[in-house]
C-alpha cells in the first residue's frame, strides 16, 4: 500500500510528499490553515497559506506574519501534493484542504457546517478516498433546529427586553459566532452595541465585502441608559466583566450548540441559551462523510472515541487523530 | 401540556427566584385544578408510581432512534439526565397534539398494571406526540425526583400568591400523606379545616449554621443552649388513638421505628413533639455512634436482633402541639416549660426523653461545652432564642446551629467520575486514598467543595492524566492532594480501608502538597481510636 498522504504528529496534520502542516499547534516551516480560530491558526510560523478570505481576519489576530492567499478551488503544487481549498461553512473564508498525491485525495475538514447560514461561503462536499472530520458535536443528542427559528427566538427575546426597558446582552465569540448573529438580529428593534473584541472583527469583515448591520462600538464613556433598547454583542468573557456593569440589570443571553443541553445551559448561568453552532450537528456529520464518498475516515476534535465506534459499527472504517486542542468540550466557547 | 412546558421554559430561562415565583402563580392563576393539584404533587416530591423501569425506556427509546444501546449510554453521562438524553435522541413528533398534564400522569398510572407490549406501545405513541420539551418533562414524571429547579419552597409560595391564603398555612396544608390521585385541588387547598388530619405534621423549624461565634447574637441569658444530635430529625404526632412519625424529609417513619408507639403509652393524645431520633445505650445513658442508627435506616421491618442491639429513643426538645392546641406561636421558654412538665413522669426506660438544655454561664463558657461535644456524642450546639416562635422552614434569627470544626486528613485523588445534571461533563466525583506502606489505600469518596472554576480546572487535568478507565470511572495519575473534612469516624468492614466518614466533602485543594506529603492509614486509625467511640 502507498505511503499515507497526510501522517498525525506531534505539531498536527503533517503531508511528508509536500512537506508542510495543516493546523499545526506548534512553529512549522509551512503552514495550511483551514480558518482563523485560535486553536487553528497559531503564532510563530514561519510561512502561511490560507484563502484570501481567511486572511485579513488571521494577519489582524496574529499581527505581521508571512502568508500566502489562494482563491478557492485553485490548485497549488508543493512540493509532490497537490493542494485545494473549498468552502467549510463554518465563518467567513474558512476551508476544507484538499491534498493530492499520487492519485490519492485526502481532505481535511477544518471546522464545518453543512447548512447555508446565508452569511458565510456555504460548505461544498469534496468527493476524496480519506477524510479527516470534526465531530465536535458527534453525539445523537445534537440536533440543530433550522436558523431560521433560533434567529426567532433571538429577535423574539431582544425584543421583549426592548419593550421593558431592558438591555440584551448576547455572548458570542468574538470571530465568526458574532457576525453570524449581527446577520441574523433585526436591527429595526433597537441599536446593536459591540464589545471592542467583536467590533474590530467587524471592521475587518466589512472592508472585505461581508454585510452587516451598523454598530456602534461600546467606548470606555458609554452609557448604558443611553441605548434602553440595545442588543450588546460580545465575548463570553466579557459578559460577567466591570465592563459589562454599565448595562445595569440587562438580560443575558449566550448562543452555542452546547446550549442543546440543560446542564451546560444552567452551568452557564446566562438568563437564556441559544442552540446555535457553527459546526455540523449529528446528522450534518454524517450527511457530510457520505458526501465525500471516502474509504477512510479520520475524526478529531470532539468525542472522537464514540464517534468512531459508531461509525465503525455503521461499516466506515474509522480512525482517530488525537489533537492538542477540543478534548471533549474545551473549546465550548467557541462552539 | 403545553402550558406546563411554557412553565418549564420560563422556570428554566431565568435564575431570578422572583422570576420563576411570578411564573408558578400565573400558572395556578390559569390551570386546571387537576393540572394545579398535579403541579403541587410534583413540586413536593410526589409523583406517579414507577410505570416502566428505566431499563425499558433506554431500551425503546433507542430503538426508536435508530441507534445501539451502547451509544445511548455513552450520551447519557455528557447529557447529565437520562429524561433529557431519551427526548433528545428521538425523532421529531409526527402526531403533535395538546393533551393536559394530568392526562398523561393518569395514562401513566393506568399504565402501570399493564402488559409489557401495552406499555410500550403507549410509551412510543407519546413520545410521538410530544416535542422536546414535553418529552423530557414526561420522561422526567416516570424517571425519578422531579426536580426542575422549583423548590417546595417557591411553589408553596407562588400558590401563596395565586390563592390569596397565607404561606405557613398552605405549607402546613401540603405536609403529610396525601395522595393526588385520591384528593382534589379543592379539598387540598380551599376547603377549610379538611376535618384537621390527623396525621398531618408541621413544617419543621430548621437552624442556620453560625459560622462565626455566637458574640454577635447579644445578650447570652436571651438564649438556650442544646446539643445538636447527629440523629434523624424527627415529629412524634400523637392524635386520636394513633401515632404518626415522620422526618424532616416528610417521609413517613411509624413502622421503621416500631418502638417508638410506646410514647403513647405515656403521653396523652393531642399531643405532637418535635426532636431527634437516636439508637440510644440505655446502658451509658448516651447515643450510640452514628453507624448504629445507619442500620436501621432504609430497613422498612426491623428484625428482633436488630432492634435489641440499637434501639432508638426520640430526644424531644420541643413541644408543637398539647391538649389540641397548636403552641408554635408561643416563646421557646414556654414551649419548653409544657415539655418538661409532659415528661416529667415519664420512666428512664421509655422511647421518649428530654434533650435537655445546657446551662452555660457566658458565651465562652458555651465555647467550652461545645469543645466537649464529641464525648458527649454531640456534633456541636443548638442556640435558640428563648422568646423564638417555632417558625416554618429555614429563618435566620432565632435558632442556630454552632457545629464542631470538622476532622481533617490530606489524602490523594486516585480515581474521578463524571456528575450529573448542572454537572455533567465535569468531573466532579472522585475517590481518595491515603498511604499504607507505599500503597495508596481508597478510603473515601467526595463530590462537593470546589469552586466551579476548581471544578473545571481538575476537569481539564483529568482529561489530559487518566491513566485507566473503568466505564464511567477513570484512574488518574495520583498526584493532586484534597484536604477532606468530615464530622465522623467509625468502624465498616463494607470498605477496604475498614473505616467511613461521615459527611465527607473536599475543604481544600493542597496545591501546595505533593502526593508523598498525604496522611496514612495510620492517620486515620488515630482518629478513628480518638473519636471513632465504638
Amino acid at each position: 500500500m502507498a505511503d499515507p498522504v497526510l501522517t498525525f504528529t506531534d505539531r498536527g496534520i503533517y503531508c511528508p510528499a509536500g512537506d508542510f502542516y495543516i493546523d499545526p499547534w506548534r512553529p512549522v516551516d509551512r503552514a495550511l490553515i483551514t480558518h482563523g480560530h485560535a486553536d487553528h491558526a497559531r503564532p510563530g510560523h514561519r510561512a502561511y497559506l490560507a484563502t484570501h478570505a481567511a486572511l485579513p481576519v488571521m494577519r489582524h489576530r496574529l499581527g505581521t506574519i508571512e502568508a500566502q492567499g489562494i482563491d478557492w478551488g485553485d490548485t497549488v503544487q508543493i512540493g509532490g501534493a497537490t493542494v485545494s481549498f473549498h468552502p467549510a461553512g463554518h465563518l467567513p473564508g474558512s476551508a476544507q484542504i484538499r491534498v493530492a498525491v499520487g492519485g490519492q485525495d485526502w481532505v481535511v475538514s477544518g471546522d464545518y457546517k453543512t447548512t447555508d447560514d446565508g452569511f458565510c461561503e456555504p460548505f461544498e462536499p469534496v468527493r476524496c478516498h480519506s477524510f479527516i472530520t470534526e465531530c465536535t458535536f458527534g453525539l445523537p443528542v445534537f440536533n440543530w433546529a433550522p436558523q431560521a427559528a433560533v434567529a426567532a427566538q433571538i429577535n423574539a427575546w431582544w425584543s421583549a427586553n426592548a419593550e421593558a426597558g431592558r438591555i440584551s446582552i448576547l455572548g458570542a465569540y468574538s470571530l465568526g459566532k458574532a457576525q453570524r448573529l449581527l446577520s441574523l438580529v433585526d436591527p429595526t428593534i433597537g441599536p446593536i452595541l459591540t464589545h471592542t473584541a467583536v467590533e474590530n472583527t467587524n471592521r475587518v469583515l466589512r472592508n472585505q465585502g461581508y454585510d452587516l448591520p451598523d454598530t456602534v462600538q461600546v467606548e470606555p464613556e458609554t452609557k448604558g441608559k443611553d441605548f434602553p433598547r440595545a442588543l450588546v454583542v460580545a465575548p463570553p468573557s466579557a459578559m460577567g466583566s466591570s465592563w459589562a456593569r454599565r448595562f445595569g440589570r440587562a438580560s443575558t443571553g449566550f448562543a452555542s450548540g452546547w446550549m442543546a443541553l440543560r446542564g451546560v445551559r444552567r452551568r452557564r448561568a446566562a438568563d437564556r441559551g441559544f442552540v446555535l453552532s457553527d459546526h455540523a450537528d449529528w446528522a450534518g456529520l454524517h450527511a457530510a462523510i457520505a458526501e465525500t464518498g471516502a474509504e477512510k475516515v479520520f475524526v478529531t476534535h470532539g468525542y472522537t472515541e464514540i464517534f468512531a465506534r459508531w461509525l465503525t459499527s455503521q461499516g466506515i472504517d474509522a480512525g482517530i487523530v488525537t489533537t492538542e486542542f477540543g478534548g471533549d468540550q474545551d473549546a465550548v466557547d467557541a462552539a | 401540556m403545553k402550558d406546563f412546558a411554557q412553565l418549564f421554559n420560563t422556570v428554566d430561562q431565568t435564575t431570578k427566584t422572583s422570576a420563576k415565583t411570578a411564573a408558578l402563580a400565573a400558572f395556578f392563576r390559569t390551570a386546571s385544578d387537576s393540572d394545579k393539584l398535579w403541579t403541587i404533587a410534583l413540586f413536593s416530591g410526589r409523583r406517579p408510581k414507577r410505570a416502566v423501569t428505566t431499563t425499558q425506556l433506554r431500551e425503546w427509546a433507542a430503538e426508536r432512534a435508530g441507534i445501539p444501546q451502547w451509544l445511548l449510554e455513552e450520551a447519557y453521562p455528557i447529557v447529565g439526565d437520562l429524561a433529557e438524553t431519551l427526548a433528545l435522541i428521538l425523532p421529531a413528533a409526527q402526531k403533535p397534539e395538546d393533551r393536559p398534564l394530568t392526562d398523561w400522569i393518569t395514562d401513566l398510572i393506568t399504565l402501570r398494571n399493564a402488559e409489557i407490549s401495552d406499555k410500550k406501545a403507549a410509551i412510543l405513541d407519546a413520545w410521538d406526540r410530544l416535542d422536546t420539551t414535553e418529552r423530557f418533562l414526561f420522561n422526567k414524571l416516570i424517571t425519578g425526583g422531579f426536580r426542575i429547579g422549583v423548590s417546595r419552597k417557591l411553589m408553596t409560595r407562588a400558590l401563596a400568591q395565586a390563592t390569596g391564603q397565607d404561606e405557613a398555612v398552605l405549607a402546613h396544608k401540603l405536609m403529610g400523606g396525601w395522595d393526588p390521585a385520591k384528593t382534589t385541588f379543592h379539598a387540598l387547598i380551599e376547603a377549610h379545616d379538611a376535618a384537621a388530619d390527623e396525621s398531618r405534621p408541621y413544617p419543621f423549624y430548621l437552624a442556620y449554621q453560625l459560622d462565626d461565634g455566637p458574640e454577635s447574637l447579644g445578650p447570652s441569658d436571651l438564649w438556650q443552649a442544646e446539643w445538636k444530635w447527629d440523629g434523624i430529625r424527627g415529629q412524634v404526632l400523637l392524635r386520636g388513638g394513633g401515632h404518626h412519625v415522620w422526618s424532616r424529609g416528610e417521609e413517613l417513619m411509624t413502622d421503621r421505628f416500631p418502638e417508638l408507639s410506646r410514647i403513647a403509652d405515656f403521653l396523652p393524645a393531642g399531643t405532637v413533639l418535635d426532636g431527634e431520633i437516636l439508637a440510644w445505650d440505655h446502658a451509658q445513658g448516651q447515643p450510640m455512634p452514628f453507624n448504629a442508627l445507619q442500620a436501621r435506616i432504609g430497613r422498612k421491618t426491623v428484625p428482633k436482633k436488630l432492634l435489641a442491639e440499637a434501639p432508638v429513643v426520640l430526644l424531644a426538645y420541643d413541644l408543637l402541639e398539647a391538649g389540641g392546641q397548636d403552641l408554635r406561636d408561643r416563646p421557646l421558654a414556654e414551649r419548653r416549660q409544657a415539655l418538661d412538665a409532659l415528661l416529667a413522669d415519664v420512666p428512664p426506660d421509655a422511647p421518649v426523653r428530654s434533650s435537655p438544655p445546657i446551662a452555660f454561664g457566658d458565651w465562652s463558657a458555651l465555647a467550652q461545652v461545645r469543645a466537649g461535644a464529641r464525648a458527649a456524642r454531640a456534633e456541636g450546639v443548638m442556640i435558640k432564642r428563648l422568646s423564638s416562635p417555632y417558625l416554618s422552614g429555614r429563618k435566620k434569627g432565632d435558632w442556630w446551629k454552632w457545629k464542631l470544626d470538622p476532622l481533617t486528613v490530606d489524602a490523594v485523588m486516585i480515581y474521578a467520575q463524571q456528575g450529573h445534571g448542572r454537572r455533567a461533563n465535569l468531573f466532579t466525583d472522585f475517590t481518595f486514598a491515603v498511604w499504607s506502606g507505599n500503597e495508596l489505600v481508597p478510603f473515601t469518596k467526595a463530590y462537593s467543595g470546589l469552586t466551579d472554576a476548581e471544578f473545571n480546572e481538575i476537569t481539564r487535568w483529568v482529561r489530559k492524566n487518566t491513566q485507566q478507565r473503568f466505564g464511567p470511572v477513570r484512574q488518574v495519575t495520583p498526584e493532586h492532594v484534597f484536604e477532606i473534612a468530615f464530622e465522623g469516624i467509625h468502624e465498616s468492614p463494607r470498605h477496604k480501608s475498614g473505616l467511613a466518614l461521615r459527611f465527607p466533602r473536599m475543604a481544600r485543594w493542597r496545591h501546595d502538597k505533593a502526593a508523598q506529603d498525604a496522611n496514612t492509614i495510620e492517620d486515620l486509625r488515630a482518629l478513628l481510636t480518638a473519636y471513632g467511640g465504638a
